[in-house]
């Protein structure tokens, strides 16, 4: 098989929008009798109150409790009766609707969809015991190391910015949040404009765009709010260090790291490139290979790089026993000095170039990796070609940009470090 | 589901599986050993999990970062699971880099150094592992339920062994052990993907029939004693939220039950799936959803059943809703059970459980390293066959099977019930 046929590109993906404003996205495979659809609406956490935070995620579990025409058990009898699947989540700028089912039953999947988004009726016994569940969800995330240490992090690293807050909510806030509440935030954010689905699997383009027409083609709604602006971010002046207390856990949870790139900033490569080679690499990477490989204090120790529609983060994880908390925040810090200090060698970048454009037909095989990626082609504008031109990209990072880029987010004087545990 | 395939075995007693896939330009090849955690006598808990991390830690061709730099460098994806019966090793990669794999896999068949400086670096990270796990209300009390409801059969430790041991084991020890079980007549070797076979068996002969074979490890083997009444425990640690887990004897996978225990246990508590890349489907119009979530007795409720070679468990865990007791939601679950004893499953039920099946088959049917995954696995506890009539077995049940089964497995004296019961802020006595 050709390697450059497999990828996605303008000559399989097909990209239509719907009069309504809905964007659809589809790309055929006839290798599997199933069908993958993935999409997001301009419906997440940012347009919560602060003191009802899990407001839009409250909203979007409660689409499928029931709608016009159907119950909560009818709709799940109807999907799961042929072993298919949906559900939603909530981020901070999108919520996301993502389901699969065989390929026959993509209409079914369809039309649910359709009743989910355009009628749900909230159904008040249905939203308390929803409430419960979200209730105990966060009983069980207060006691999760590695939630835990995340929530502080984003907490000092986003002040007074909406990123600084969890989208599941709080249990005060879920508390207070009405069934009223839900039906404006459903009236006043849910609708076409913005959204978009993508159709992956044994369906025809033609046919998927038609089944999506058929189901949400007809979708209008007044007085969709516009998305509001982010303020700008306040940028750490030292270096913050907190503790969250977990009493009774073996293990902590520390996260040390700082802002990042926006997926949309020129830096974004060449910094998911650096992270690589920081600590995703081989046994991942420099922080694997000292903190796991040399020094044995942890299972997992590693680098990511979120970077998405605003700016983020730049982060080094790992779970030590709680005893080594301060040697491996120590271990950590060296190597963040070093990789400001020295960049990468051409070896490292040689490997990891070789390793992104490797990789690529791996993380593309299955329909809901190939659906996964054009909502990545959408979301960021990156162009159809995005794949096809994905090689380029990759092998013009030089070593120098690597440095340039790390230089300028990471300051390892200024630097967040957040523990959860004992 | 019956794809071409071709099944040899080599002189030296690796059997052989290919599967030919041109979907995509991969190759994943997978090597199964027939070794895990019930392979260990007490005071060697975790070492077959220990020496498949030691397997990451080089031979003298490949020594250790060279390994798996030379692996992501390919673009490479590759892991390894040790399970109670198994353990596997994969690599997933660009169709024109599988050679690498290849003689990676054939150099740590035999020639791993277990050097002892790496293994005092493993051992940390292995307990550091543990702690983990130990961080979860939900290993603590998986962890009692296993080792009350195996006394006698070596399923009745956890996978990543006792701590007490982990401290304990040494080189030695784990060297022992991969000598013993890693050779090639205790090996299954299954690739699936964008190969020829005639090439790919050619080049897997050219590497893997030079290594000689061993004697043929003797397996533990103590069946556990019928349990004749219930055994309930518990276990307290931190947290604010309760869990119950109820525990059966099932039957292992070859068995003919295994199937009409299958199609009960997707209307009970929604499909499990054996596959492990590619999900399961949510439950929520299950038998158990319907009594206990809808009814508030729980938040959450989850059931399945592990294919294994000797008699295992299906387990049943509650999250418990917090304005309920533990012995409510029991209570619930109990009525749910015996009407499954007492009421014939309607036919409708069972053609709901062979469409859920082949769903979730068709789903992990889209990567091909679940495909590599099905060759090998199945044979870890019946062969390819159990993998490729599996769906025929499940549309042969009827409801009469079920009845049966439903009153011959889901007996109260032959079950473990656990409860974890949270100290909210307390300290534990």
């Amino acid at each position: 098989m050709n390697k450059m046929n497999s990828l996605p590109g303008p000559n399989d993906i097909y990209r239509e929008v719907l009069p309504n404003g809905i964007t659809v996205l589809t790309r055929s495979n006839f290798n599997s009798p199933s069908v993958v659809i993935a999409g997001y609406l301009e419906a997440g956490a940012l347009f919560d109150p602060d003191e009802k935070l899990g407001l839009a995620e409250y909203t979007v579990l409660s689409l499928m409790r029931g709608t016009m025409d159907h119950t909560f058990d009818e709709i799940y009898h109807a999907l799961e009766s042929v072993g298919a699947g949906l559900g939603f989540n909530t981020g901070v700028h999108k919520s996301g609707l993502h389901g699969r089912s065989l390929a026959e039953d993509l209409p079914l999947l369809l039309k649910l969809l359709s009743e989910a988004l355009t009628t749900p009726t909230f159904p008040k016994a249905e939203l308390d015991k929803l409430r419960a569940q979200l209730l105990t969800g966060l009983a069980i995330r207060a006691e999760d190391t590695s939630d835990m240490a995340s929530m502080v992090f984003d907490k000092v690293l986003f002040k007074d910015h909406p990123y600084s807050r969890p989208e599941d909510g709080y249990p005060e806030t879920i508390k207070s949040i009405k069934r009223s509440d839900l039906v404006k935030f459903h009236r006043e954010h849910y609708g076409p404009r913005g959204m978009v689905i993508a159709i992956v699997g044994g369906v025809k383009p033609e046919e998927a765009v038609r089944q999506v027409k058929r189901a949400l083609g007809g979708w209008e709604t007044k007085g969709q709010r516009e998305v509001p602006a982010l303020p700008p971010l306040k940028p750490l002046k030292k270096t913050v260090s907190k503790h969250h207390h977990i009493r009774g856990k073996s293990q902590a949870d520390l996260i040390i790291g700082t802002n990042g790139p926006m997926r949309r900033d020129p830096e974004f490569m060449s910094a998911s490139i650096g992270n690589n080679i920081l600590g995703q690499f081989g046994m991942m990477g420099r922080i694997g290979d000292v903190v796991r490989e040399k020094s044995g204090l942890a299972y997992y120790a590693y680098s990511s790089l979120s970077a998405g529609l605003g700016p983020g983060s730049w982060e080094v994880s790992a779970g030590v026993n709680p005893q080594n908390v301060k040697k491996a925040s120590e271990l950590i810090l060296d190597e963040l000095k070093r990789f400001v200090q020295e960049g990468v060698t051409a070896d490292e970048l040689a490997d990891t170039k070789a390793n992104f454009v490797g990789r690529l037909p791996l993380s593309l095989e299955s329909n809901g990796g190939v659906a996964n990626a054009l909502l990545n082609i959408e979301r960021h504008q990156l162009g159809l070609d995005y794949y096809h031109r994905y090689a380029d990209l990759v092998n013009e990072v030089t070593a120098e940009d690597v440095l340039t880029t790390a230089r300028k987010f990471i300051d390892p004087d200024k630097l967040v470090i957040a523990a959860a545990g004992p | 589901m019956k794809d071409h395939l071709i099944q040899t075995t080599l002189s030296n007693g690796l059997k052989i599986l290919l599967k030919e896939v041109h979907t995509a330009p991969i190759i994943s090849s997978w090597v199964w050993y027939r070794v895990g955690s019930r392979d260990e006598v007490q005071g060697r808990t975790g070492i077959s999990h220990w020496v498949e991390h030691m397997q990451f830690k080089g031979t003298d061709q490949f020594p250790a970062n060279i390994l798996d730099k030379a692996i992501s460098r390919e673009g490479g994806s590759w892991n390894a699971f040790t399970y109670l019966d198994w353990t596997a090793y994969f690599e997933t990669m660009p169709a024109d880099k599988i050679d690498l794999a290849l003689r990676l896999e054939s150099d740590r068949m035999s020639s791993s150094r277990f050097h002892s400086d790496e293994v005092a670096s493993e051992r940390t990270v292995i307990i550091s592992e543990r702690e983990g796990h130990e961080n979860e209300p939900l290993f603590l009390l998986g962890e009692a339920v296993q080792q009350t409801a195996f006394r006698i059969h070596p399923y009745h430790h956890e996978v990543i062994g006792d701590m007490a041991d982990l401290r304990t084991i040494s080189r030695d020890d784990l060297y022992n052990h991969y000598r013993t079980f890693y050779v090639p007549n205790n090996a299954v070797m299954a690739v699936a993907g964008d190969f020829d076979t005639k090439s790919m068996l050619g080049r897997i002969r050219e590497l893997f029939e030079p290594i000689p074979a061993g004697g043929d490890p003797a397996r533990l083997s103590r069946p556990e004693p019928l349990q004749n009444g219930e055994v309930r425990l518990s276990v307290e640690g931190p947290g604010a939220t309760s869990y119950v887990q109820v525990c059966y004897r099932f039957p292992p996978a070859p068995h003919p039950d295994f199937f009409p225990l299958s199609v009960l246990d997707s209307l009970l508590a929604g499909p499990s799936n054996l596959n492990m890349f590619s999900g399961g489907i949510s439950n929520k119009t299950s038998r158990l959803y319907r009594a206990l979530v809808d009814k508030e007795y729980v938040v959450g409720v989850h059931g399945g059943a592990q294919a294994t070679i000797d008699p295992f468990m299906y387990t049943i865990t509650m999250t418990i809703h917090p304005r309920r007791k533990p012995e409510e939601a029991l209570a619930a679950l109990d009525k749910e059970i015996q009407r499954l004893k007492d009421e014939k499953v309607t036919k409708e039920e069972i053609t709901r459980a062979i469409k859920q099946a082949r769903a979730l088959f068709a789903y992990g049917s889209e990567n091909i390293t679940n495909q590599g995954f099905w060759l090998g696995y199945a044979e870890m506890f019946a062969d390819y066959s159990w993998f490729e009539t599996y769906l025929d077995k499940l549309s042969a049940v009827t409801a009469k099977d079920v009845l049966r089964v439903a009153n011959e497995y889901f007996k109260p004296q032959r079950r473990v019930v656990g409860t974890y019961i949270p100290l909210e802020g307390k300290t534990s006595a």
